[in-house]
């Protein structure tokens, strides 16, 4: 199993989650982030004082996966949080040892 | 006695007591969240105690009988305002008591506005205790020097204010009392307390610029009290103070923006309010003495020039936190000298400056009372700020500073945002009985 990690702008969470959804997966976690990459945050100016902030919002997305399914999720995703401009944030994967489903005890594919 | 008038001066009172806690906002709005309580306790606190001062001596000090020299008057005259409650005691055409309360409002506000220049670090009880001595020696007798007149509040024969009647400077409202004090102070007081942790390196952006707008909005509604109002009747002088206030006032918003969209690209909620702010300072000497159109002249440069000016602390080096000096001092001088040039006898006050054949008559009379509250603002204030600070010790302690002034000072904190905090509640010497089969507590 896989972990994958969407890092996106927080106006496309709508647009990947129906994604995903349409793809079929079955859950996500979804979480406010905030953090900077290439673009280097924004500058704000009050009274003619130029301040840089520099952690923007961002939301995170978190995606449990099948390994066969891994790859297909993750342009799924990238698809849909697209917009080709600066910000646009980063997904990643990693490898999962097992998953519990808490209500029944289910491990492994079985609790996806 | 007119019933009119009285009624105006009083309704005046009312809206111009609204400007402090309206103050409060608007500074209140400008700091971090942090520290937003202790900002607004120090326009609170100067509520509560200046006005228990006023009446029972800053009245009498700004009011009373001339000492000499047209610069105390008599604290015993009115002293806890005796003599003064029966309706034959007139101040021009209202009850005494309606000038007692007009006044008072000025002194409150005078003190509230210093404490923008102290923000996030000055002990609360050290505020306090510099509130009470600096209205004591500082604006109760500058008030005396600006707004008392001979014969008008102390008995017919009584001497008041050198400013008002020797120098004869032309300031309606109080630029000169209120902001070029306020702002002088404010200056001497970052001085002493010295710059803030992190100043000009950390970012300290304001923490709600709706607050800060609503703030503005109050400051501008009292402030018609304020100006118009200050014709101390409801007649026409008191129109045409209303229509120059607002108009100086649009007008320097609009400075404000311009210099911003031309010099950083952005015309900012920030800079509609502080240019309101710029606005009303500089008409508030000068809402008698010019006609419409010279107000707008007088707003526009005060909106661009208090623009400019809030940058020179970072130049200089001090840390003036919401730019009292900036705002106070720089519109209350634009103000106060804008009347030498601007004035025009077809307005109430029947002078005329510079630009309107008048000479440099008014501008030099304006000049000297400008610079005389100026220095004596300054100097009395830091050699007060000084004192305490060596003594009682006026500044928290850095990690107080850096974890946040309401914590430490308040034991409050303003926001609880997240809901995530837990722990025990414990009633406090405050509740009377503690009831279980209530909900909740009583106290």
């Amino acid at each position: 199993m896989k972990l994958i990690t969407a890092v996106i702008k927080p106006h496309k969470l709508d647009e990947v989650k129906a994604a995903l959804e349409a793809f079929g997966v079955q859950g996500m976690t979804v979480s406010e982030a905030s953090g900077y990459g290439r673009q280097r945050g924004h500058t704000e100016v009050y009274r003619g004082a130029e301040y840089t902030v520099d952690l923007v919002p961002k939301v995170r997305v978190e995606v449990l996966v099948d390994d066969g399914d891994c790859s297909d999720v993750v342009e799924v995703v990238v698809k849909a949080a697209q917009t080709g401009r600066i910000g646009d944030g980063k997904v990643w994967t990693m490898p999962v040892d097992d998953v519990v489903r808490v209500r029944t005890g289910e491990h492994g594919i079985d609790a996806l | 006695m007119d019933t009119g008038d009285t009624a105006w001066v009083l309704a005046s009172a009312a809206l111009v007591l609204l400007m402090t806690p309206g103050l409060a906002l608007f500074y209140g709005g400008m700091v971090r969240t942090k520290s937003v309580l202790n900002m607004m306790m120090m326009s609170f606190g100067a509520l509560a105690l200046i006005s228990v001062l006023w009446v029972l001596y800053g009245y009498s000090v700004a009011f009373g009988d001339d000492l000499g020299g047209g610069l105390v008057g008599d604290p015993t005259q009115f002293l806890g305002l005796s003599g003064l409650l029966g309706e034959s005691n007139l101040v021009f055409t209202v009850p005494a008591m309606a000038f007692v309360a007009f006044q008072a409002v000025f002194a409150i506000i005078t003190v509230a506005l210093i404490s923008g220049a102290v923000a996030d670090r000055a002990r609360f009880g050290a505020w306090m205790v510099f509130a009470g001595i600096w209205a004591t020696i500082v604006y109760f007798p500058v008030a005396h020097w600006v707004f008392a007149f001979d014969g008008a509040t102390a008995g017919e024969d009584s001497l008041g204010g050198w400013i008002a009647n020797r120098l004869a400077a032309i300031d309606f409202a109080g630029g000169t009392a209120v902001h070029i004090n306020a702002g002088a102070a404010g200056l001497a007081l970052a001085l002493v307390l010295g710059k803030r942790i992190g100043f000009g390196k950390d970012p300290m952006r304001p923490h709600n610029l709706t607050l800060v707008m609503i703030g503005a909005g109050l400051l501008w509604f009292g402030w018609f009290g304020f100006n118009a109002g200050s014709a101390i009747g409801a007649n026409g002088i008191a129109a045409v103070a209303w229509v120059n206030t607002m108009v100086a006032t649009g007008a320097a918003s609009l400075g404000w923006l311009l210099t911003e969209k031309v010099r950083d690209g952005h015309a900012t909620s920030l800079g509609a309010a502080s240019g309101v702010v710029a606005g009303l300072v500089a008409i508030t000497p000068a809402c008698s003495s010019l006609n419409p159109v010279g107000s707008i002249v007088l707003g526009f440069v005060a909106g661009g020039l208090c623009a400019m000016a809030v940058g020179l602390k970072f130049r200089f080096g001090y840390d003036d936190s919401l730019d009292v000096v900036g705002v106070h001092l720089v519109g209350g001088l634009v103000g106060t000298l804008g009347v030498g040039l601007l004035a025009t006898a077809d307005a109430p006050a029947g002078v005329d400056g510079l630009f309107f054949g008048g000479g440099v008559d008014q501008l030099w009379r304006q000049a000297v009372g400008a610079f005389a509250v100026l220095a004596y603002s300054f100097v009395v204030t830091f050699v007060l700020g000084t004192i305490l600070q060596r003594t009682i010790g006026f500044r928290i302690d850095a990690e107080d500073e850096v974890s946040g002034i309401d914590l430490a000072v308040h034991a409050e904190s303003a926001y609880d945002l997240a809901s995530s905090s837990t722990g025990t509640f414990r009633p406090g010497a405050g509740a009377v009985s503690v009831s279980t089969s209530d909900e909740g507590v009583r106290a």
